[in-house]
C-alpha cells in the first residue's frame, strides 16, 4: 500500500500501452517519485545517449504519499536525460496530476520510443491508450488542457502537456499541468516534445490507501500542526508567497542582476511581494487576487495573480485580461532583477506566457539577460534580434521575446537555446550564469557562499532545490549560518541534498521542510509504507538517491571539472552590500565537500562509498 | 443544538483535504472522485468554492425517493441515504435542484452527504476555516459580527 504498485510502460514507437508491477526490492531502496525513477531510469537507458533520441526516456513518477492526506502530498516529478543539461533530470510539479496518476493506479509511467505523429497519452483507470493529437500540435498548454477535457467531455480530467515552446526544441520546455504548474526545469518538455507526445491526459478514481491507517491519520494531523504553527509555513507562504524573499535578498546583498553584473537590484521593491499586494490606480484592485493551494496543501503559497487591464500587454487582448499562476520569486526574480525589468505587470504577463506555453521562467529570464548583455556590449545587434532593443530594463524586449520563445520563432528561438549554447554561439561563452548548461536560480553565490557548492555540485545544474543552504543562511532554518563565509558550508550542503532527495522521494513538496525535519516526515512515511522508515533510513535513502545521479552523470560524460562556477563569480567581486568585495570561495568548500560524500579527489564515489550505500 | 456546515468560500485555498477527509470517511480510502463535497476551481476569477448538500427541511431528493431510502435524521438534520433500501433509481439526483446527491456506480447506490453522523469530517480538516460546522440558526453570525465591527468604525473615526 501506499505504493500503487504498479507501472505503466508506453512505447510510443510501436504504440502500446503495458502495466508491469513496480520493482519493490527497489522501492525499498530508492522510496519513490525522484529516486526510484531515477534507478529505473540508470537501469534502462545509456547515459550517453543523445536527450532528444528515441533512446531517451521519460518517466513521470508519483511518491508512496502521493495522493494520501498527508500535506502537500500531492507531488510528481518528471525525470529523463534532460535537454538543456545532458545530466539527469528531475523536475517537480505540484497541482493535481499527480493524485490523479496515483488515483489511476499508477506510480509510474515510462514512455520510450517516438512516435510517428503527434499523440497523447489518455488513461481512464485501468483503460489506456495513446490518441491522435494532432489537432492539438501547436497549441498552447491551455489550449490543449481545454481541449481534451471538452473531447472527453469530462471537466475533471486532469492534464500535464507542453506547449509550442516543446515542440520546437526550445531547450527549456517544461511540462505543465493545471494551467499553471510545471515540472519546470532541464527541458524535460523538450524530451517529451521530441517524443511527439503532446499530453497526458488521467481520470482516475481508484482510491489511495496506506499501510497503517489509523497510525497514518495521527502522523499526518501532526505534522499539519507543524505546518500551521510554523511562521514561514503558517504565515510567511500563505501571506506572501515565495515572493516575501524579494526584498529580503535583496537586502542582503544576493539579488543577481542583469546577468550577475550586480548584486542588488534598484527596482527590487517594484516587483516584490509587498508590490503585489498594493492597489493600482487604474481599477483600484492589486495584482494579487487570492493564494492557492496545490492537491492536499495546509500552506497555500501559491500566487493568483491579474495583469492590470491597462496595461499595454493585455489592453487589446482580453483572454490575458483573468486570474492565473502569479509570481513566484524565482520567476519574479528571473523575468524582472536578471533583466532589469521593474514592470510588475509586464513580469505577470510574461509569466503568463510562461505557463501558456511551457517555457522555464529561470532559464527563459536568465537567458534574456546574457542576451541583454549581449547586446550592450554590442556582440549582438538588431539584426540579429528581427529589430527588438534587448536592452536591460526593457519591458518590451522581456514580453515580446517570452511571446516569441514560447513559439520558437524568430529571436526567441536563439533564447530557445539556452544561455550556455547562446553565448557559445557568439562567441561569449563566459556570459552565460550556468552551471552543467542551466542557468541560476534567484540567488548569488558572492552573497550567500553555501549556494556556490550546492549549484556548483547540483546533480541537474544549478538549482536551489536540491540544497537550499538559503533556509539556513539567511532564514536561520534550521540554525542560522554565516552567508558570507565558506567554513562548515561543505556539510551543510551535503545534509541538505541528502535530505531533499528523500523528501522528493516520497510525494511532498520540500517547502514543508522549512518547518519540518525528518523527524516530523519519517513517521508519516512509516506509517504510510511497509518496511520501517526511520529517520536514519530516510537520510540513507537520500545519499543514495544522490550518489546514483552522480553515477548517470560521471556515465553521461560529466567530470569534478564541471563542478564549477562561471569566472564571474570566481573571480569578479561583489560590488554593493554586505558581500561586497567578496567572489564565491567554490576551492575552499569543495575539496571538503568530496572529502565527506565519500568521493575522490576527482568527484567520483569511491569503491568503499559505492558499496557502503549497497549501490 | 442543531448544527449546520457553514462555508466561507473566500478563505478556501483549492487543498482539496476537505474531500480528503470526506472520502475516507465514507470510502475508507482517499478517493476525492468518492467524495460527497467538492471544491469548484473558477480558475479566470481567482476562486475557490467548496459545495455539498445543505439539508434541506422539505428536501427534495427525500420528497421524491419512491422507497424511502432517504430519511431524516432527527438528531443531526441530516437526510441520510438508506444503502440496504437504496435500488440505484436515481430519482433523486434528478429532483435535488443543486446537485449534491449522486449516484456512485461501483456501488449501485446513491451518495450525499450526512454530516458524518453529527461531527463532519470535512470542516475538522479544512486549514482555513472556509468549511466550519455551527448553530444552524446562527450560520450569519460571524459575517454579521464582521459587519457589525465596520459599522462602528465609522463613528470611532469621528470621535
Amino acid at each position: 500500500m501506499a505504493w500503487a504498485k504498479r507501472i505503466l510502460r508506453v512505447d510510443l514507437t510501436k504504440g502500446t500501452c503495458t502495466h508491469e508491477p513496480l520493482n519493490m526490492d527497489w522501492a525499498q531502496r530508492y522510496l519513490g517519485q525522484r529516486g526510484l525513477a531515477t534507478k529505473y531510469l540508470m537501469e534502462e537507458i545509456d547515459p550517453k545517449v543523445d536527450p532528444l533520441d528515441p533512446g531517451n526516456k521519460l518517466i513521470m513518477a508519483t511518491g508512496p504519499l502521493t495522493g494520501t492526506c498527508a500535506s502537500t502530498a500531492g507531488r510528481y516529478s518528471v525525470i529523463t536525460k534532460g535537454a538543456l543539461t545532458g545530466a539527469i533530470a528531475c523536475s517537480n510539479s505540484g497541482g493535481f496530476f499527480g493524485n490523479e496518476m496515483k488515483n489511476a493506479g499508477l506510480d509510474m509511467i515510462i514512455f520510450e520510443g517516438r512516435a510517428k505523429a503527434p499523440v497523447y497519452l489518455f488513461i481512464d483507470n485501468d483503460d489506456c491508450r495513446l490518441e491522435d493529437a494532432s489537432g492539438y500540435w501547436g497549441t498552447s498548454v491551455w489550449d490543449t488542457e481545454e481541449g481534451i477535457k471538452e473531447a472527453h467531455g469530462d471537466p475533471q480530467i486532469r492534464v500535464a502537456s507542453i506547449g509550442v515552446a516543446g515542440e520546437k526544441g526550445v531547450k527549456f520546455a517544461c511540462v505543465v499541468n493545471d494551467m499553471h504548474r510545471a515540472a519546470g526545469r532541464s527541458g524535460v518538455g523538450t524530451v517529451m516534445g521530441s517524443k511527439n507526445l503532446k499530453a497526458v491526459a488521467i481520470r482516475g478514481t481508484k482510491g489511495v490507501s496506506v499501510d497503517d491507517m489509523p497510525r497514518f491519520l495521527k502522523a499526518a494531523a501532526a505534522g499539519k500542526k507543524v505546518l500551521a504553527e510554523n511562521a514561514v509555513t503558517g504565515q510567511g507562504l500563505p501571506a506572501y508567497g515565495t515572493q516575501v524573499l524579494m526584498n529580503v535578498i535583496n537586502e542582503t546583498g544576493a539579488l543577481p542582476t542583469r546577468n550577475h553584473r550586480d548584486i542588488q537590484f534598484e527596482g527590487a521593491s517594484k516587483i516584490s511581494a509587498e508590490a503585489m499586494a498594493e492597489p493600482r490606480e487604474s481599477d483600484g484592485k492589486p495584482n494579487l487576487v487570492r493564494n492557492a493551494a496545490c492537491f492536499g496543501c495546509t500552506i497555500a503559497c501559491g500566487r493568483v495573480s491579474t495583469v492590470d487591464r491597462t496595461h499595454y500587454t493585455v489592453a487589446e487582448r482580453p483572454q490575458y485580461q483573468v486570474a492565473s499562476g502569479g509570481l513566484e520569486y524565482e520567476a519574479a526574480w528571473a523575468l524582472g532583477a536578471a533583466t532589469g525589468v521593474d514592470d510588475l505587470d509586464a513580469l505577470t504577463f510574461a509569466n503568463f506566457v510562461c505557463n501558456e506555453q511551457g517555457i522555464d521562467p529561470i532559464s527563459f529570464g536568465a537567458t534574456l539577460g546574457a542576451a541583454m548583455e549581449l547586446f550592450e556590449d554590442g556582440v549582438i545587434t538588431a539584426k540579429d534580434t528581427g529589430g527588438i532593443e534587448v536592452k536591460f530594463g526593457s519591458a518590451k524586449a522581456l514580453t515580446d521575446l517570452a511571446e516569441l520563445t514560447g513559439r520558437g520563432e524568430g529571436f526567441g528561438a536563439e533564447i530557445g537555446l539556452g544561455s550556455k549554447l547562446l553565448c557559445e554561439k557568439y562567441g561569449k561563452p563566459e556570459l552565460s550564469m550556468s552551471v552543467k548548461g542551466q542557468e541560476f536560480p534567484a540567488y548569488d553565490s558572492r552573497g550567500i557562499q553555501g549556494m556556490g557548492l550546492t549549484y556548483a555540485t547540483s546533480n541537474r545544474g544549478a538549482c536551489h532545490l536540491r540544497s537550499y543552504t538559503v533556509a539556513s543562511e539567511i532564514l536561520g532554518i534550521p540554525e542560522k549560518t554565516d552567508p558570507l563565509v565558506t567554513d562548515g558550508k561543505a556539510g551543510l550542503v551535503k545534509a541538505f541534498q541528502d535530505a531533499t532527495a528523500a523528501v522528493d522521494s516520497a510525494g511532498i513538496c520540500v517547502f514543508t521542510t522549512f518547518a519540518w525535519t525528518l523527524e516530523d516526515i519519517a513517521p508519516q512515511i512509516d506509517a504510510a509504507c511497509e518496511g520501517d522508515w526511520s529517520v536514519e533510513k530516510l537520510l540513507e535513502v537520500g545519499e543514495r538517491v544522490w550518489n546514483l545521479e552522480r553515477q548517470f552523470n560521471l556515465a553521461a560524460g560529466f567530470t569534478g571539472k564541471d563542478d564549477t562556477l562561471p569566472k564571474r563569480l570566481l573571480k569578479d567581486a561583489a560590488k554593493t552590500g554586505p558581500a561586497k568585495g567578496l567572489t564565491n570561495g567554490l576551492e575552499k568548500m569543495l575539496p571538503e565537500y568530496y572529502q565527506l560524500r565519500g568521493w575522490s579527489k576527482d568527484g567520483v564515489p569511491t569503491n568503499e562509498t559505492v558499496s557502503r550505500l549497497g549501490m | 443544538m442543531l448544527k449546520a456546515l457553514n462555508i466561507d468560500p473566500g478563505k478556501c485555498t483549492g487543498c482539496l483535504q476537505c474531500e480528503l477527509a470526506c472520502s475516507f470517511e465514507n470510502e475508507g480510502v482517499f478517493n476525492p472522485s468518492k467524495s460527497r463535497i467538492k471544491v469548484f476551481n473558477f480558475h479566470d476569477q481567482g476562486r475557490f468554492v467548496p459545495y455539498t448538500c445543505t439539508q434541506c427541511d422539505e428536501a427534495w431528493c427525500m420528497h421524491a425517493c419512491p422507497v424511502d431510502a432517504i430519511a431524516l435524521n432527527k438528531l443531526t438534520g441530516a437526510k441520510e441515504v438508506n444503502d440496504n433500501l437504496c435500488v440505484g433509481c436515481k430519482v433523486c439526483t434528478i429532483a435535488c435542484p443543486f446537485g449534491t446527491v449522486n449516484y456512485n456506480s461501483a456501488t449501485g447506490k446513491v451518495i450525499k452527504c450526512d454530516l458524518c453522523g453529527g461531527d463532519p469530517e470535512c470542516a475538522k480538516a479544512c486549514p482555513t476555516e472556509a468549511i466550519t460546522f455551527v448553530d444552524a440558526d446562527w450560520t450569519g453570525l460571524d459575517k454579521m459580527r464582521k459587519w457589525a465591527a465596520r459599522t462602528d468604525a465609522g463613528q470611532q473615526a469621528a470621535h
